[in-house]
């Protein structure tokens, strides 16, 4: 028994040797690999996002005294806003809206001052491009809080016992920081690219170049060459996962509140859900285009659409929602966030482990069950 | 050592491809065996069913007293294959293919040196070149030392000269000879016709059909009639004459010379008609027939 345990063993060793040569030999793709995870943390963290800055403001300043001036100075200073003229009745700062080359009107009514002085009241009109509500919403909040730092400046906080005023504060990300839910959608794709794309081509390429032909007739048996396979890109893929954590915190500033070790426990179980998908595909295909395609179109576009961070699953009709349950990247996606923005336990989360886990084993087994031992 | 019995298989979703008919073949222990046949005559189906790769649709093949289907396991340990499509990793160096080949197979390239020293040594000025950049004749010097490495007691190989230059071709089959004095029971295919002497014995294979099995010189003293050869520069015109004379068999172009496949006629009689045809023949010989004669001839009889 140890004598046939040994022998497995350095087959495996053999095999897994072999593999890491395969990886290292093909520079372009491993550039690619490591690649895809920069380009997407810079893309999504800086370019992406969803903070909307410098936006082309006008004023239409029909009050010209002492606050009307102290407000201006106040948008202009914002790094959300570039004051870019003057307009002397609102009906002209349309015109420049419709044009689009200003994104938001302020009106400052005249008597801006004695009114603020007398009677504690007065208002200030904004008019935005509803042709992208997005936008026109997120720039109207951005000045409603400008404008109630003003007042607050000027009359200290109020302190009227009978004033309810609404607070509302966004718990975990107070910003609303996009690479938030970046990071971890990013690390759910790039480890459904490395281990199910990556893993499901590099067995179909040994059937496609003959390689299984020769190495079919030796004592080499199933399971052998399934886990020599995968052990590899699990190396791979936990190297990845490393440098998207790193990038993340050292370049875009996201923390990690919850435990590194349940992060990368959570991670290696995802991994190895992913490698049992690549490996089922394998096994059912025969040709690297047709891997490449059902990974692709099977996995990637429904961890996208489904995974929960490029479009919220709460929005989408019910069926969808259903539906969405069975894309492991959601639950990876899930325990990642639970994990690293709301720094949670394990106990959060086990039951999605768990899932995934799940997930794995029925596709290891059909693997298994597939992997073909004569050529068809 | 290899007993093939009844083997038939077909291809295509109702099975309407016939790769191969009711194959029996007998390769003895020791013996270097050659399959002869042109291209899509069935050699690969044949070879991979011996060696495990392929379920037969019926019949038996046994290797060693081993069942090919049921003992696959043991079987897989035993054989040495070398397939017809370079199957080695392109992008690992000679090295590393042959350290990689003889680990699987649970032993090391020391253990078997023996077998393989004398053609590794042309080999290993290239050990860390990889096997992708290797000239066609040094791939399958490779490729069948990693089929030899873990010291097979059958070696199965698949038109290991397909596509390689002469000297390479006449070398590989001194190598194969060499091999066969280590024991070594070995089944070969080939396409070329002129590498049938180099075997101990053979089977004549064409679409699917063993034609004739036995060897080399056994073949060709069973070509049951006169062969006639002749030169002439008009030699379509001759073969259809020729075709015409009663008494000829059978008459076709080998190389640049007519042969001619009679039991009757003489070398008179042919020059004789070919000149009253007004067609100038030279000498007309009676010669011995080739294997390739004996192919012909007995494609002829099964069509």
């Amino acid at each position: 028994m140890t004598m046939a345990n040994n022998t497995r063993f350095n087959q495996l060793k053999a095999f897994v040797i072999k593999e890491i040569h395969h990886i290292l030999r093909d520079r372009k793709t491993l550039l690619v690999l490591f690649g895809i995870p920069v380009v997407q943390i810079v893309l999504f963290g800086f370019a992406l996002s969803n903070e909307v800055k410098n936006n082309r403001l006008l004023i239409c300043d029909q009050a010209h005294d002492v606050h009307s001036a102290m407000l201006i100075t106040r948008l202009d200073a914002s790094k959300y806003f570039d004051v870019v003229g003057y307009v002397s009745n609102p009906d002209e700062g349309t015109d420049r809206l419709r044009s689009g080359s200003a994104h938001m009107v302020v009106v400052i009514p005249s008597g801006f001052s004695a009114d603020l002085r007398h009677s504690h009241e007065t208002s200030v009109q904004l008019l935005t491009d509803g042709t992208n509500p997005n936008l026109a919403a997120t720039i109207q909040l951005y000045v409603q809080s400008i404008v109630n730092d003003f007042r607050n400046q000027i009359f200290g906080k109020p302190d009227i016992p009978y004033e309810i005023e609404v607070s509302p504060r966004m718990l975990y990300n107070p910003q609303l920081k996009g690479s938030y839910t970046f990071v971890p959608g990013v690390m759910a794709m790039v480890l459904m690219i490395i281990c199910t794309l990556m893993t499901s081509v590099s067995i179909v390429r040994e059937k496609e170049l003959g390689n299984m032909e020769m190495l079919l007739v030796s004592p080499m048996n199933a399971m052998t060459a399934i886990f020599s396979k995968a052990i590899p890109y699990l190396l791979l893929s936990l190297m990845l996962v490393t440098v998207i954590l790193i990038l993340s915190v050292t370049m875009l500033d996201v923390p990690i509140r919850g435990s590194i070790l349940l992060l990368y426990l959570v991670s290696l179980v995802f991994i190895i859900t992913s490698l049992s998908f690549g490996l089922a595909i394998s096994t059912a295909t025969n040709s690297q285009q047709v891997a490449m395609l059902i990974s692709l179109m099977g996995l990637m576009l429904p961890t996208l659409m489904f995974g929960g961070f490029m479009f919220p699953i709460e929005n989408m009709p019910i069926p969808l929602q259903v539906l969405s349950n069975v894309v492991p990247a959601k639950w990876f996606y899930y325990s990642i966030n639970d994990i690293m923005i709301k720094g949670l336990g394990f106990g959060a989360v086990y039951h999605r482990v768990l899932l995934l886990a799940a997930y794995a084993a029925v596709f290891l087994a059909i693997s298994y069950r597939n992997f073909k031992i004569r050529l068809s | 050592m290899i007993s093939v019995s009844d083997i038939s298989k077909s291809f295509g979703k109702k099975g309407e491809i016939k790769a191969l008919s009711h194959i029996n073949m007998e390769v003895r222990e020791g013996e270097l065996f050659g399959l002869l046949g042109p291209d899509g005559a069935g050699k690969t189906t044949l070879f991979r069913i011996v060696t495990t790769l392929m379920l037969p649709d019926s019949g038996l093949v046994t290797v060693g007293g081993y069942n090919a289907v049921k003992d696959f396991k043991i079987l897989r340990s035993k054989l040495g294959y070398m397939p017809g499509r370079f199957s080695l990793y392109q992008d690992l160096t000679v090295a590393e293919n042959l350290t990689f080949y003889a680990s699987i197979f649970n032993t090391t390239i020391e253990a078997n040196y023996h077998l393989i020293r004398d053609i590794y040594v042309q080999l290993e000025p290239f050990k860390a070149r990889r096997a992708g950049a290797l000239s066609g004749g040094m791939k399958q010097k490779l490729a069948l030392c990693c089929a030899l490495i873990h010291k097979p007691e059958v070696l199965v190989l698949d038109e290991p000269t397909t596509g390689v230059d002469a000297v390479s071709r006449k070398e590989f089959w001194q190598m194969l000879r060499r091999l066969k004095d280590e024991g070594i029971t070995i089944l070969v295919s080939t396409p070329y016709m002129d590498e049938a002497s180099m075997c101990d014995r053979l089977a004549l294979i064409q679409q699917g059909l063993i034609l004739d099995q036995g060897t080399p010189d056994g073949l060709v003293s069973g070509f049951p009639d006169r062969l006639l050869s002749l030169a002439t520069p008009d030699i379509y015109r001759a073969k259809a004459i020729v075709e015409k004379i009663d008494g000829v068999d059978d008459a076709y172009i080998f190389g640049e010379s007519l042969h001619i496949k009679t039991a009757a006629l003489n070398e008179k009689a042919i020059a004789a008609a070919l000149a009253a045809h007004g067609v100038a023949a030279g000498e007309v010989r009676s010669i011995l027939p080739s294997i390739e004669d004996v192919f012909l001839a007995k494609m002829h009889d099964v069509s």
